[in-house]
């Protein structure tokens, strides 16, 4: 599939339908290994790392179905593609702006993203839309058996997967849930949230991953420990934290429609007139309007909007995604402009 | 700055003294201290804390200087840059290691999915690395009869360990 065909399609992670997808935007599991007789990335010189780089993509291809795998090299990618293929968390920042050989395979529906010469040489992931933790870990844990017909992992019986980094080793395993918590950051419960996160070695990040802020009221919670667990109490323990919040933002938001329907009602019109008129618009703002339609439509405050397209939204007014659309390099007050259009068009508005 | 009783040892305990109106700055190691009668309980505990924030930098020292034989790395540069060099430093670190996996995982060891098959063997995994290495020398010097002949056996050993 070509590239451009990828970037401007909507992507799987985002679409409704998914178990408690009015919270839960999406599930990820990925896995982190490494190459057995090879050193690390961080040691590989220049032509060690070409090297390895065309030996993965050659063993991902052969043991997955190669036709329906797309590879892309990142080291030749104009800039705006690698920007939209990290806003489409198909790619980490880290594999965009790093140096060298290196490149992702994609898979069917954009599901399956298997990253090579990231900081290992190998991190599966598997994204599933709403609240799948089993699913996306079967999906991934059966990828990495079939890529054993092709390749030797590092492995120690006493440390399991040898990663680059020892906050990955063990298991690799980090799952993570994308959720949308408007209503607790609305009524200034999610700190507890976060406080109650951290006691169990989980990590709170925002949209785009580490040191990235919480935009748009999603967050992303995932785990932090990998060693001395197995793969199952790693879900288990991540899947109940999830419920919990979920229950949490539930409440926080049957609170919110019970006893401020009026307060309610003003952000949520108020954020939906904006998107349908603005001439100009940022991208935080964006995303700050979008979090409170999100939200009205759950709570039955705006009839006749379809959540795909809001969901839509959130990834295609990125930086990237709206110069791709627009097909042409934008400055940031071109940007605005565009995103302010786009969204227009797409919500029906003139 | 020099005890100015013996002029021999550090001056670490400061006092002023106050006199008949008269404000006097002594400076002193502390056996002399000790031996002119100054209380110096306070600084016991000072000086305790200090020897035990010394000892933990000199372990941080040694630890620092470590160095994996195969891939060159330090356990200093390792520190500093967050990533490993290769596999083997997890034996190399090991020690050093062990604390960072109980702060980061609360355990140490791997209780999770076994591969279908072996990359226990390390001693194979760091001979591949090894011969690599060598062939990247060899490539570097220009020595093709002795890159062909390590590309072959690096192939022969990665070929037995993809049969199955």
């Amino acid at each position: 599939m070509r590239l451009d065909k990828i970037i401007l399609s909507p992507s799987p992670w985002l679409q409704p339908g998914g178990p408690s997808d009015d919270i839960v935007l999406s599930t990820r599991v990925r896995l982190a290994r490494n190459i057995a007789g090879r050193p690390f990335l961080n040691r590989l010189k220049p032509d060690e790392q070409e090297d390895l780089e065309a030996y993965l993509k050659h063993a991902v291809l052969a043991a997955l179905k190669p036709d329906r795998y797309t590879w892309f090299e990142l080291e030749d990618m104009p800039q705006i593609d690698r920007q939209c293929l990290v806003e489409r968390h198909l790619i980490s920042r880290e594999l965009a702006a790093g140096e060298g050989q290196r490149g992702v395979a994609v898979g069917p529906k954009q599901r399956i993203a298997i990253m090579a010469n990231e900081e290992d040489h190998l991190r599966i992931q598997v994204y599933s839309p709403g609240l799948q933790l089993q699913d996306a870990w079967q999906e991934a844990d059966a990828i990495d058996d079939r890529l054993e017909s092709k390749v030797t992992y590092t492995f120690s019986p006493k440390l399991g997967y040898l990663t680059a980094c020892p906050t990955n080793i063990g298991t690799g395993l980090r799952a993570s849930v994308m959720l949308h918590l408007p209503a607790l950051v609305l009524t200034r419960q999610i700190e507890k949230v976060f406080n109650a996160v951290a006691r169990l070695r989980l990590a709170v990040r925002g949209l785009y991953g580490e040191g990235t802020q919480a935009t748009g009221d999603i967050y992303q919670i995932s785990n932090q420990a990998s060693l001395g667990r197995t793969e199952q109490d790693v879900l288990k323990t991540l899947g109940s934290v999830i419920s919990q919040i979920i229950a949490y933002e539930k409440e926080a938001r049957d609170a919110l429609a019970a006893e401020s329907p009026t307060p309610l009602d003003d952000r949520v019109l108020r954020s939906w007139a904006i998107l349908t008129h603005a001439r100009i618009i940022s991208s935080e703002e964006t995303l700050a309007l979008l979090s409170a339609v999100r939200l009205g439509i759950h709570l039955r405050r705006l009839k006749d909007v379809d959540m795909a397209t809001i969901n839509e939204l959130f990834l295609m007014t990125r930086r990237g995604h709206i110069q791709k659309i627009r097909g042409a390099e934008l400055g940031e007050s071109e940007r605005d402009v565009a995103r302010a259009d786009y969204i227009r068009k797409r919500l029906g508005a003139n | 700055m020099l005890c100015q009783r013996c002029n021999k040892q550090q001056a670490t305990i400061h006092l002023t003294e106050i006199l008949n109106n008269e404000k006097r700055e002594r400076h002193l190691c502390e056996d002399c201290a000790r031996e002119e009668g100054v209380a110096i309980k306070a600084q016991i505990n000072l000086q305790d804390v200090l020897s035990g924030m010394l000892d933990a930098h000199e372990s941080a020292g040694r630890d620092a200087s470590l160095r994996c034989p195969d891939c060159g790395i330090t356990y200093a540069e390792f520190r500093n840059q967050g990533r490993l060099g290769c596999p083997h430093d997890y034996d190399v670190f090991a020690e050093p290691l062990h604390e960072v996996l109980e702060k980061v995982h609360g355990a140490t060891e791997h209780t999770g999915k076994l591969p279908l098959r072996a990359g226990c063997d390390t001693r194979g995994q760091r001979e591949l690395m090894q011969l690599r290495r060598r062939l990247q020398d060899a490539v570097e010097a220009e020595r093709y009869e002795e890159a062909a002949r390590l590309r072959d056996l690096i192939h022969e050993k990665e070929a037995a360990g993809e049969a199955r």
